[in-house]
């Protein structure tokens, strides 16, 4: 250690240079200190036999050949399994990290692959795999639409968890959805309609969901709906409940999505609601597709997610 | 003594500063000029067309990169979350690039073709009305205010001394039709570039409101192609490593 030279007698060492009275002490730095120094140039010799380091012309040196190696599984484009050792590096220390944990998960998901989709769901210890990978999946890529809990949200996208289904509900049919998108198109009717032919399919439209009306023009409105003028029957259904093909709503289940009836407390703001969805068209709703983002894997498991934890196996 | 008449000469004194400053990075970064190794070849990288860049522009000015990263790292975390790393390749037109590193928000570098333009239009006028919890702010301006694309051609020129592709003569467009193809090349012409960007806001729409065309639809535009050029099925999954 150096000595604080304010206490001692002997005169201290100095650099001899004088600014104004003021000096300047030349104390040798601690021992420990300068060995540290050293030991960090010692370092950088280990490092570059481990690690890429020096630039070489116009290729750089991977460390010393077989000291310092990764191995790692990867996938070709056509699907094959290879292994491959290469020097160290992140990329190739990240395929590693991804084969550990591929490991761990793989087999869980290499059974949810393999299996049907109704054993998937029978298989308790295995849904409890699926409603936990499930929930992360889900929280990533769908809660900021469809909302944390999958319930949707009026005028912006579907609930997930009721029992109804505008794109069909069999697990299929919602893996298709997931995979392909979906985007439900109903064109606006302001320049096919006059004013009060709207007014009278709004009121049949509330009339289907129990919503209050005016009789007349209810009764009216389902003429129109089944005719050629009109042509709501085309998508909807003669029943008026949908069709699942093209995503066409069920305007008789009470469940709203683009018209926010339930939200207005007046006949006629629910009026006006329905109208301006008919006057309007709807071309907004877009389900993004997953295909090429999420593996078959993931998706499937979203599926049974989808299907048996939020929307309760029907 | 030497040494004094350095300290004494402040001129002196800076250039011999300067000097020992920037040796580390010249030891540093030069040598990168000349490693071919690490180049990626991949296809699918091309110049943003007016409109993306536009909402590029646009990005940097609201100060968005203080919130949100545009790069991947290689870690088993962030390609569970985000998908396949970032490569260098794909940011090799940006300038400045947004690579950074303070994540408030989630990294964007892969956020193309995530969700609808329809929710980022919502998200980005009212992002707690989609996401509750959100700490983001609100930008309504970005739909009320008419896009100013007057200085396209300008804003293009400028990158295009930066080194970015965009023509402006036919021989220029004829080399970017074989590298990138025609239909590409299209989009980077520089005397059709007023043209290009109000075609390409009519046709995508992408603030859901299309009598106009506002600075959302510049921004969402932006936003819906990072992350999407490179096809990574088009790749054996460990392609990249070689270039590391
Ligand atoms: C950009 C917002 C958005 C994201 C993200 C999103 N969805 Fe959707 N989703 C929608 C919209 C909007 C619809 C309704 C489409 C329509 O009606 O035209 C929909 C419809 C659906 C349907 C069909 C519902 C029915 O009644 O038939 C399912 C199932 C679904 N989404 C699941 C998912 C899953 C699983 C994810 C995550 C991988 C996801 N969605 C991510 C917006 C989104
Ligand atoms: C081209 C097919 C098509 C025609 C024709 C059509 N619709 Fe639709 N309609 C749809 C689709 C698809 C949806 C769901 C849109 C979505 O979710 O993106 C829908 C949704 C609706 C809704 C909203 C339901 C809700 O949950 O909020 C109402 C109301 C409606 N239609 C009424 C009508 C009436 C009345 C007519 C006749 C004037 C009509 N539709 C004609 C396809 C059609
Ligand atoms: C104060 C920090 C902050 C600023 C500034 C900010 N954001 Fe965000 N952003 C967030 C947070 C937090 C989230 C996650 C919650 C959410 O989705 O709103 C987010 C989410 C997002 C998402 C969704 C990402 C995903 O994968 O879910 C996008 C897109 C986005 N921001 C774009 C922008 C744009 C464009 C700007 C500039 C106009 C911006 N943000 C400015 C904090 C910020």
């Amino acid at each position: 250690m150096s000595q604080d030279k304010t206490t001692t007698t002997a005169t201290p060492k100095t650099t001899g240079h004088n600014w104004d009275g003021i000096e300047e002490y030349t104390n040798p730095l601690p021992t420990w200190w300068i060995w540290g120094f050293y030991i960090t140039f010692i370092f950088t010799v280990v490092y570059w036999l481990f690690y890429p380091a020096w630039p070489i012309g116009d290729k750089f040196t991977k460390g010393i050949p077989g000291l310092h190696t990764i191995t790692y599984k990867a996938t070709t484009v056509d699907g094959k399994e290879v292994e491959k050792t290469t020097h160290w590096n992140m990329r190739s220390k990240f395929m590693h990290e991804m084969n550990e944990m591929e490991g761990v998960q793989k087999q869980w998901f290499d059974k949810v692959a393999a299996m049907s989709f109704e054993d998937v769901s029978k298989d308790a210890e295995l849904m409890q795999f699926v409603n936990s990978a499930g929930k992360t999946l889900f929280s990533d890529n769908c809660a900021p639409c469809h909302q944390a809990g999958g319930q949707g949200k009026i005028g912006f996208s579907p609930n997930l968890t009721d029992d109804h289904w505008q794109f069909g509900g069999t697990h299929d049919e919602i893996q298709q959805t997931i995979v392909h998108g979906r985007k439900g198109f109903m064109p606006a009717f302001k320049e096919v309609l006059n004013e009060q032919q709207i007014t009278q399919l709004a009121n049949y439209v509330l009339s289907l969901s129990g919503e209050p009306h005016d009789n007349a023009f209810a009764t009216a409105g389902a003429q129109l709906f089944k005719s050629e003028d009109a042509g709501c029957y085309y998508c909807h259904g003669a029943d008026a409940k949908g069709n699942t093909q093209m995503g066409s709503a069920n305007l008789t289940d009470k469940i709203w999505l683009w018209a926010d009836v339930p939200a207005k407390s007046t006949q006629e703001s629910k009026l006006a609601e329905v109208k301006r969805v008919i006057t309007g068209g709807l071309d907004r709703g877009v389900m993004p597709a997953w295909g090429g983002r999420l593996k078959p894997e993931q998706i499937k498991l979203l599926t049974v997610y989808v299907h048996d934890s939020l929307g309760g196996g029907k | 003594m030497k040494h004094d008449k350095i300290e004494r000469n402040l001129g002196i004194l800076l250039i011999f500063t300067m000097l020992a400053i920037s040796a580390g990075g010249m030891v540093e970064i030069i040598p990168l000029f000349f490693i071919k190794e690490t180049i990626e070849k991949v296809d699918g990288v091309r110049p943003y067309t007016p409109l993306e860049q536009r909402g590029r522009d646009i990005y940097t000015r609201e100060g968005c990169y203080l919130c949100h990263s545009q790069m991947i790292r290689p870690f088993r975390d962030e390609a569970l979350r985000y998908g396949h790393y970032s490569l260098a390749a794909e940011s090799k037109y940006d300038h400045p690039f947004q690579w950074g590193s303070k994540r408030t928000g989630p990294d964007l570098a892969r956020v193309g073709g995530k969700y609808s333009n329809d929710w980022h239009t919502q998200h980005l006028i009212a992002p707690r009305s989609l996401v509750p919890q959100s700490v983001m702010p609100n930008y309504p301006w970005l739909a009320k205010n008419d896009l100013d694309y007057s200085d396209i051609t300008l804003r293009l020129k400028a990158l295009r001394v930066a080194g970015v592709p965009y023509s402006n003569s036919q021989a220029e467009y004829e080399r970017n039709v074989k590298d990138f193809g025609e239909d590409v090349a299209k989009t980077l012409h520089i005397p059709d570039a007023e043209k290009n960007l109000v075609a390409q806001a009519k046709l995508g729409n992408y603030d859901t409101d299309p009598s106009n065309i506002t600075e959302l639809d510049a921004l969402v535009a932006y936003l819906q192609v990072l992350g999407t050029m490179v096809d990574f099925k088009k790749y054996d999954d460990d392609y990249f490593v070689k270039f590391r």
